[in-house]
């Protein structure tokens, strides 16, 4: 096993190798902060950032990393990275940052996380581990877009806070989904997602 | 594992690492003390640096939603910068809730209820810490306890409106209470040129955990703009609010509940009716009434006797 081509690292977890989509790893927030696109932007840049860094991070004390503690090493990192992001939202963007709440916290147990460190940093250069934890990133956030996209159109009419749909409740016509605006919805999206990329990429069916 | 890695790494990275001898028991040790020395430096650093700008938005969020339930911020034509200006017609006080006995019942004649409190500092108070305090706060007996909070605080902040005279306009008390799901953290405004006569004049819930679309529609500017002009006092001051089912409301002591939102809808009119009633901010409504309490700003914390 040589060292990994850096574009097939950055690009392989959007759809060849989508954490979420093949792995399926890491939904509970993806069900969670996606009523609004707003909340999935900054959800997915939350994640895509303490990846990456957390991915270098490890990535450079790989030889330093006792055998028997690393799943603790791992998660220290992994959530002091978490705390300062979670910090860093509350200073800059506290209306969001209130409305995600605990799903910030709660990227330390996201197992798209452990799952970089453990399966990829602890084997490989620290600026190949980074931009692996990029594209995983990317893959993550690409899946909570799109849920993002069609849980807020569908059950409020609006993108980004702006009226996409006017609500026949405000006189318009679109007589909103309200399953979409309860966690359900993203089940359906992100299987419906599942159903598009296998069927475009029938090597990622998995054999009976 | 770290067999693997000798054979991915190039030669070059891989010496790093062998002076030292991470699977030893000291070797661990180190790696385990240096670490967390580390991260908690980075954490705590962190937390120093951010908090006066994160307190700096607590502040601003609390004033902005004292803003709204008095009408005076409007989401759409207002920015966060409007808020200090605003904010100056606005006077925090620190109220005393009733205080109950050891076995939990409200004491009868409790003279502190309802008067301004002047020995906490309102800038410093936090009612939120002080509810979850033994010390600062007293349990709700469960026949009472409309609002499903089981404890509250002793004291509790009130925001009073001074119109361009200087008289006061509108008072804004701080309720919170169950809904669904969570507990919804709200403010509720009340027009109190006239004590005889205090109709709401905006709600706002600035914090809660609801079905969004569903019981979360009570942060909905058209959900919140049928509470202006309620009037959910009775003559003797006892809260009457009604949340009814959706489209029913046709007294101006009821409102619409939210459709599909039931328990939401519910649990507003229970948080109201227990933050206005006798064991919330019953008695300083009383007092209000009576004119026993001066807000004059070098009175501040002060109530005088009507005699």
């Amino acid at each position: 096993m040589a060292e990994p081509k850096t574009k097939d690292v950055l690009f392989d977890p959007v759809f060849k190798n989508n954490p979420i989509a093949l792995q399926v790893l890491g939904i509970c927030s993806a069900l969670a902060v996606t009523t609004r696109l707003d909340k999935a932007i900054v959800m997915s840049l939350a994640v895509t950032l303490v990846v990456a860094f957390s991915n270098a991070a490890i990535a450079v004390l790989r030889h330093y990393i006792p055998t028997s503690i690393r799943i603790i090493v791992q998660m220290t990192i992994i959530s002091s990275l978490v705390i300062i992001v979670d910090l860093l939202l509350q200073a800059f963007i506290p209306k969001i940052a209130d409305e995600l709440s605990v799903f910030v916290g709660l990227i330390i147990t996201n197992c798209i996380v452990m799952g970089r460190a453990e399966g990829f940093a602890m084997k490989n250069s620290p600026v190949v581990s980074f931009i692996d934890g990029i594209g995983n990133g990317l893959g993550y956030s690409v899946i909570l877009l799109v849920v993002g996209f069609f849980r807020e159109l569908l059950g409020s009419g609006t993108l980004l806070g702006h009226t996409v749909l006017p609500l026949a409740s405000d006189g318009g016509w679109y007589v909103r989904n309200g399953l979409m605006l309860t966690p359900p919805s993203a089940f359906f999206i992100i299987g419906i997602f599942i159903w598009i990329l296998r069927t475009l990429k029938p090597e990622q069916v998995e054999t009976e | 594992m770290s067999a693997e890695n000798e054979t991915i790494d190039t030669p070059a990275e891989s010496s790093g690492g062998k002076g030292f001898q991470p699977n030893t028991v000291s070797g661990t040790l180190i790696v385990a003390v240096g670490l967390c020395l580390i991260c908690s430096l980075l954490v705590s650093g962190g937390a120093v640096l951010l908090r006066p700008s994160i307190q700096a938005n607590k502040r601003l969020k609390m004033q902005r939603n004292v803003l709204i339930a008095a009408g005076k911020f409007d989401e759409a034509t207002n920015s966060d910068a409007d808020i200090p200006g605003l904010f100056e017609s606005v006077q925090a006080v620190l109220v005393n809730l009733p205080g109950r006995t050891g076995m939990g019942e409200l004491e009868v004649d409790d003279a502190n209820a309802g008067q301004l409190n002047s020995d906490l500092d309102v800038d410093t108070y936090d009612p939120r810490k002080a509810a979850k305090n033994p010390e600062q706060s007293v349990a709700i007996p469960a026949d009472l306890d409309e609002a499903g909070i089981r404890r509250r605080e002793q004291v509790a902040t009130a925001y009073i409106v001074k119109g361009e005279n200087g008289a006061v306009s509108q008072i804004v008390l701080p309720v919170y209470g169950k809904g669904l799901w969570s507990t919804l953290y709200g403010f509720l405004a009340l027009k109190a040129d006239n004590p005889n006569d205090m109709p709401v004049t905006g709600i706002t819930f600035y914090e809660h955990g609801e079905t969004p679309g569903l019981g979360g529609e009570v942060d909905n500017p058209k959900w919140k703009a049928q509470w202006p002009g309620k009037e959910i006092l009775a003559d003797g001051g006892k809260p009457i609010l009604d949340v009814t089912k959706p489209g029913q409301a046709s007294e101006t002591n009821e409102v619409d509940g939210m459709s599909g939102a039931t328990i939401t809808s519910n649990g507003v009119e229970g948080l109201v009716n227990y933050w206005l009633g006798p064991d919330g901010f019953g008695p300083f409504l009383e007092r209000y009434r009576d004119g026993q309490v001066n807000f004059t700003a070098e009175s501040q914390g002060r109530v005088e006797s009507a005699e």
